[in-house]
């Protein structure tokens, strides 16, 4: 369960939300601009906002009145961006150890190959990420996300460089692994057969505003509309 | 050739480089990732020995290291000797002297490493440190070694500091530019020559081996393991 209210600016854009995530699966869904990542990325804890608190499961992240922010990396929060940001330096089995600096060596070898396997990745272990394909580099940044075992997943836009088939297999196998191990996820996206397909609670944001908050079906009834519209579909 | 002035040059040098690596690096680090008005405050000082004559700061540190001051004096009575015309005091002025020239590198190096993977590591519980050992200096290793060079070979070159504060002394305080320097004054250009040729070689040979290294490494470097 994740309850925020949040007010924030970044240059001359104003965030302005203030709702709770039920659901362990939920969708931010809105066009470029409308605050989706800021919002991802106030929940991690990269930013800070003005005004506002945010608590996970009823532990407090961020609260400003008492100028309280837990920093990031010990929210038990993990965010997966369209942009992968491997370490270029390292691996990508080395990339997905990196945040499980705390377990033994035998345990953090177990979890990486773990984690890659889930994501489809195992064979890239060795690969630097110079050498992936943008697919890939996003596979790999997930099983890194996963690996330190996060409570709450933020994910902006992460499958953009998978192709639709290989992507729906990826977000089932995700799905399923997010249900056994009890972590809440927050999809950032802006495209709607992505809020469809997952059956997700969706939070619609326009301009930085919550205009909605509901069952996919409902909340995206217009999109839905649309999009079928496209295929000749009544 | 005055090889004890050689190799004490090569001692300030090493020595001066090796504790401006150990200020430089989290103080780059700092300025780089930390918040606040204070930080540009902070960057003008540590760029300030750039544009200040040496002797001008060499006179400053003769002064605060020697016995007018309250802290000159506390030194003396903790080191049971005076700071000034000591290779010590040396060391000490060189730091100063060539702290910009450690710090700007690494700041440049370390501010064009991608937010993104700053943040990454944040995110994956790196703390301050780990940031900086794991991410910013691997990834800004050629500022690193930037840094590196520019802060041995200035200290290798450096003249006014050296002489305000240390003067001449054989063996504790007289490098290779103060021989130079007393060479012209007794009109032996031909032992000038010898001592500028080697101060000369030495600047030229430190660049050739350190960016061939350096070369090597960036043309053979692979994925570290998990």
């Amino acid at each position: 369960m994740l309850d925020l209210s949040l007010d924030a600016r970044r240059g001359s854009f104003r965030l302005r939300v203030e709702c709770r995530f039920a659901s362990d699966w939920t969708v931010i869904f809105g066009p470029s601009g409308a605050g989706k990542s800021t919002l991802l990325r106030l929940l991690a804890g990269l930013d800070r906002p003005v005004r506002g608190h945010i608590a996970l499961d009823g532990r407090t992240l961020t609260e400003t009145a008492i100028g309280l922010r837990v920093p990031p990396g010990h929210r038990q929060t993990s965010l997966v961006s369209q942009q992968p940001a491997l370490f270029p330096h390292l691996n990508a089995a080395a990339n997905v150890a990196y945040g499980l600096r705390s377990l033994p060596r035998g345990h953090r070898s177990r979890r990486v190959e773990e984690m890659l396997s889930l994501v489809g990745a195992t064979d890239l272990a060795s690969r630097r990420p110079q050498d992936l394909s943008g697919g890939q580099a996003q596979r790999v940044a997930l099983a890194r996300a996963l690996a330190p075992a996060p409570r709450l997943l933020l994910l902006d836009e992460p499958f953009s460089a998978i192709d639709g088939p290989a992507s729906d297999a990826l977000l089932g196998r995700l799905q399923l692994w997010l249900r056994e191990n009890h972590v809440q996820a927050v999809m950032a996206t802006h495209d709607a057969t992505d809020a469809l397909a997952t059956c997700a609670e969706v939070l619609l944001l326009r301009e930085g505003r919550l205009t909605a908050l509901g069952p996919a079906v409902q909340v995206l009834a217009a999109e839905r509309d649309r999009l079928l519209g496209r295929l000749g579909i009544s | 050739m005055d090889w004890q002035a050689f190799v004490l040059s090569l001692r300030l040098a090493t020595v001066t480089t090796a504790i401006l690596l150990a200020v430089a690096v989290p103080l780059a680090a700092l300025l780089v990732l930390g918040r606040g008005r204070w930080l540009a405050a902070l960057e003008a000082l540590a760029t300030l020995p750039m544009v200040l004559p040496p002797t001008v700061l060499g006179f400053f540190l003769l002064v605060l290291l020697g016995p007018r001051t309250a802290f000159g004096r506390g030194i003396t009575a903790l080191l049971g000797h005076p700071l000034a015309f000591s290779f010590d005091g040396l060391v000490v002025g060189s730091v100063i002297y060539s702290l910009p020239f450690a710090v700007q590198p690494l700041v440049a190096g370390f501010a064009s490493v991608d937010t993104a993977l700053v943040d990454a590591a944040r995110l994956l519980g790196a703390g301050p440190a780990r940031l900086v050992s794991s991410i910013l200096v691997p990834l800004a290793r050629r500022s690193l070694l930037a840094a590196i060079v520019l802060s041995f070979l200035h200290t290798i070159g450096e003249f006014g500091v050296v002489l305000m504060l240390g003067g001449d002394i054989p063996g504790a305080t007289r490098t290779l530019s103060i021989v130079l320097y007393n060479q012209v004054e007794n009109f032996d250009y031909a032992a000038a020559d010898r001592t500028a040729a080697i101060l000369l070689a030495l600047s030229v040979l430190s660049l050739a081996v350190i960016y061939s290294q350096a070369h090597s490494r960036v043309s053979g470097r692979g994925g570290r393991d998990a």
